[in-house]
């Protein structure tokens, strides 16, 4: 009955969804495409002092992203070391330096990693003019990198991929406001709060009291998931009644995670004429997506483990109201998009089901991927998948009639060395630096013995990936981790990015190659297999050694 | 000296930008579903508080409370929430899970002594204790427990309280909330709003 019940919620998501992908994604390929500009938008470009008619090289398309993202770091930072002189503020004082830092990079880079507990740190102005900004523009900078690199695809022997400014109001203003608009009324009317009144006191039954928060949440919940961003308004994020109420509203908010990076194949494959090959990175996100939701269901229902024999079921961290399947469902939904909400704790999870979503970052984010990040990710897994077919019949890789030269493959081989260098890197100077593996020992690991190392690998792989969400028992407050996580959010950011703008603009420079007999057909089955195929492998090899050493360890002695 | 006026350029573009955005999608954004919510969709966009029948605001709906006595123990004629790991126990201001290991000691001896004490509290067999009675929710302000958790709970409340146990039976019975739509979640029922309703039963 219980597996009926988890089936028909899967199967729930996957109609919505599927209504979705031609219209959506023909949507956003319209939007990113258009040569019209709405008044409103004709006014801001004018504030902002950019002609929207002037196209970029992939370096000019670069630099502003940088720019603007820089900005963002500096704003942010700026909002929170202000926030005792800032409105509803609750009377909190100013973040601390290093903290400042580390939220300032988690939300411009898309993370929304969180070394804070909210509701003790921060006050309504840097949550909603801070942090539910980059939620939005953080969104929209994904989408359009992504955007760029689909242009390089789909351009012949052109300078340029696009104007980063115009993709970026596009993307705020055409797509994602709207659908956040909607989406926080849907969420208001489940239950999720909208006010400005603070903390209040009650009187209980019992003749105790009880505090109960406020905060303009609905507001930032629609944004959070839908820009697959991920930063709770409060310190347990969705598994707040406040935050996500109902089963109903989990339901709503695991297809607004979804909704997005399952549409823009469509968009990719109307972008490049072709939309079987939108149908093809589609079929090989949802294959993964398939089996990772179900070995986790399954092993969070199994009830491995000492704790949960004894409970009688792995509920320590999960809500009554979700259940095992309405946990796991949103597990994997988060973090197999970049988004890193929860809405149950995963450092309680079984061990083997604490390993999952660690697998489904290490992946590299791109089943279906954060908004535009998964969509980029996996078009650069694709040309490495090509080129390995390639390889394998002795021919000249080309991928949508573009020759993938030792130039493509080069970027394309650096992208993928780029997360798990830092994720390995950032973990292993975690334990090897003196001074900072007895603070890391001491302050930061909450749970003993292997445990531990799964706590400081989750964060570290979350940080690179640009994902978010935790193994929360660990104390990421503390100079070396808001460091260290801080510098690997925006190293797993940015430079991903370069390399995905300069392939961009190396592939559009090209002209077009005709398909020959000889060349690999890249929407058949084969290709999707291909391609699940690399993805799995690239990310066996690299982390299988450190599994064995955290969660493999505690889930198999 | 031209790439670093271009530089400069670029980047007063993007601050440009970026404080526009933060008006449009922060203020402007925020602010408008705030209007939304206090005119149309008032109780909910409050915090969809509860009141006792003397108009006193208990709390909400959505938030769990603990009926303990002031150290901690449980009240036994009050129906019991599961344990909360959120400050001292259902602490609205301080969310937070357990986040303890499957094979973290605490968590295996606090389950083993939460197992003991419902069983002894509620007169049933350990081994029938559900899931929910003895692990800590994920946020600390889990609402609900089980249709088989608030069962147990029944002849135990009923005694203290010198009620009728078919009585109380009934209540909880008609407390038990569905799935949503019929297949979502799981059923549950709602500790305070059952609590309230039998304290109306008193009366």
């Amino acid at each position: 009955m219980g597996a009926l019940f988890a089936i028909l919620q899967a199967a729930t998501v996957a109609l919505v969804l599927a209504l979705a992908y031609r219209p959506l994604g023909d949507l956003m390929a319209r939007i990113y495409t258009s040569d019209r500009d709405l008044r409103v938008e004709r006014g801001l470009y004018r504030l902002i002092g950019v002609a929207p008619r002037v196209e970029q090289s992939w370096q000019v398309y670069l630099r502003s992203v940088l720019a603007f993202s820089v900005v963002g770091v500096l704003l942010v930072y700026l909002l929170q070391r202000a926030q005792a002189v800032l409105p509803f503020s609750l009377g909190l004082p100013a973040v601390p330096e290093g903290l400042s830092f580390n939220t300032a990079a988690s939300f411009v880079t898309n993370t929304n990693w969180q070394s804070y507990s909210p509701e003790l740190t921060l006050g309504y102005t840097v949550q909603f003019a801070g942090l539910a900004v980059q939620n939005f523009v953080s969104a929209a900078v994904g989408i359009a990198v992504a955007i760029a690199l689909v242009r390089g695809f789909a351009r012949r022997g052109e300078r340029t991929i696009g104007n980063f400014w115009v993709d970026l109001i596009r993307g705020s203003l055409r797509l994602l406001l709207p659908l956040a608009l909607v989406s926080a009324v849907v969420l208001l009317a489940g239950g999720v709060v909208q006010n400005f009144t603070g903390f209040t006191e009650v009187a209980t039954l019992t003749g105790g009291t009880q505090t109960l928060p406020g905060g303009p949440v609905a507001s930032q919940e629609a944004i959070k998931e839908l820009g697959t961003n991920g930063g709770g308004f409060f310190n347990v994020n969705s598994a707040h009644p406040f935050e996500n109420p109902t089963a109903w509203t989990n339901l709503f908010q695991v297809v607004l995670m979804l909704l997005i990076p399952f549409s823009l194949p469509r968009t990719f494959g109307r972008m490049v004429g072709s939309p079987r090959q939108g149908l093809a990175i589609l079929a090989a996100m949802a294959s993964i997506f398939v089996v990772s939701l179900t070995a986790l269901s399954l092993l969070e229902a199994g009830g491995a483990g000492t704790a949960p024999q004894l409970a009688g079921a792995a509920m320590e961290g999960k809500e009554t109201r979700f259940g095992i399947f309405g946990s796991t469902l949103f597990a994997s939904t988060s973090t197999l998009t970049s988004t890193g909400a929860v809405d149950s704790m995963h450092d309680s999870y079984t061990a083997l089901g604490g390993m999952l979503p660690m697998l489904n970052m290490m992946l590299g984010e791109v089943a279906p991927g954060g908004v535009g990040s998964g969509l980029y990710g996996m078009l650069v897994l694709a040309v490495i998948a090509v080129f390995i077919a390639g390889l394998l019949v002795g021919r000249t890789p080309e991928y949508l009639g573009k020759k993938l030269g030792p130039r493509e493959i080069k970027l394309a081989s650096l992208y993928i060395l780029v997360t798990p260098t830092l994720v390995l890197t950032g973990t292993a100077l975690s334990f090897a630096i003196p001074g900072v593996r007895e603070d890391v020992e001491s302050t930061s690991i909450w749970n003993p013995g292997v445990h531990g190392l799964s706590e400081v690998l989750y964060a570290f792989t979350s940080a690179a990936n640009n994902n978010g969400s935790a193994f929360a028992g660990l104390t990421a407050n503390t100079p070396w981790l808001n460091t260290a996580l801080g510098v690997a959010m925006l190293l797993g950011r940015f430079v991903p990015i370069v390399l995905v703008l300069a392939l961009a603009g190396s592939l559009a420079a090209q002209g077009k190659v005709p398909a020959t007999a000889g060349t690999l057909p890249t929407h058949r089955p084969l290709f999707v297999g291909l391609l699940v195929g690399v993805t799995v492998v690239v990310t066996a090899l690299t982390y299988f050694p450190v599994l064995t050493l955290g969660p493999l360890a505690e889930g198999l002695i | 000296m031209a790439t670093t006026r271009s530089t400069a350029r670029t980047h007063w573009v993007a601050l440009r930008a970026m404080l526009v955005l933060t008006l449009l999608l922060g203020i402007g954004y925020t602010f408008a579903v705030t209007a939304i919510g206090q005119l149309a969709l008032p109780a909910q966009a409050n915090g969809s508080l509860l009141r006792s029948t003397d108009g006193e605001v208990v709390g909400s709906r959505l938030i769990g409370q603990s009926f303990t006595d002031a150290a901690g123990e449980p009240l036994p004629e009050w129906f019991q929430s599961r344990p909360s790991a959120a400050g001292d126990g259902y602490d609205g201001g301080a969310s937070s899970g357990s986040n303890l290991g499957p094979e973290n000691t605490d968590l295996v001896t606090a389950i083993a002594e939460r197992k003991a004490r419902a069983a002894e509290l509620d007169g049933v067999e350990e081994a029938d204790v559900p899931a929910d009675a003895v692990t800590a929710s994920a946020s600390g302000l889990d609402p609900h427990i089980s249709p088989e958790y608030a069962r147990q709970q029944v002849d135990r409340v009923a005694a203290a309280r010198g009620l009728d146990e078919a009585e109380v039976a009934a209540l909880v019975e008609s407390r038990i909330q569905a799935r949503d739509l019929g297949y979502l979640g799981e059923p549950t029922v709602d500790v305070l709003q059952l609590n309230l309703a039998l304290a109306e039963l008193r009366g």
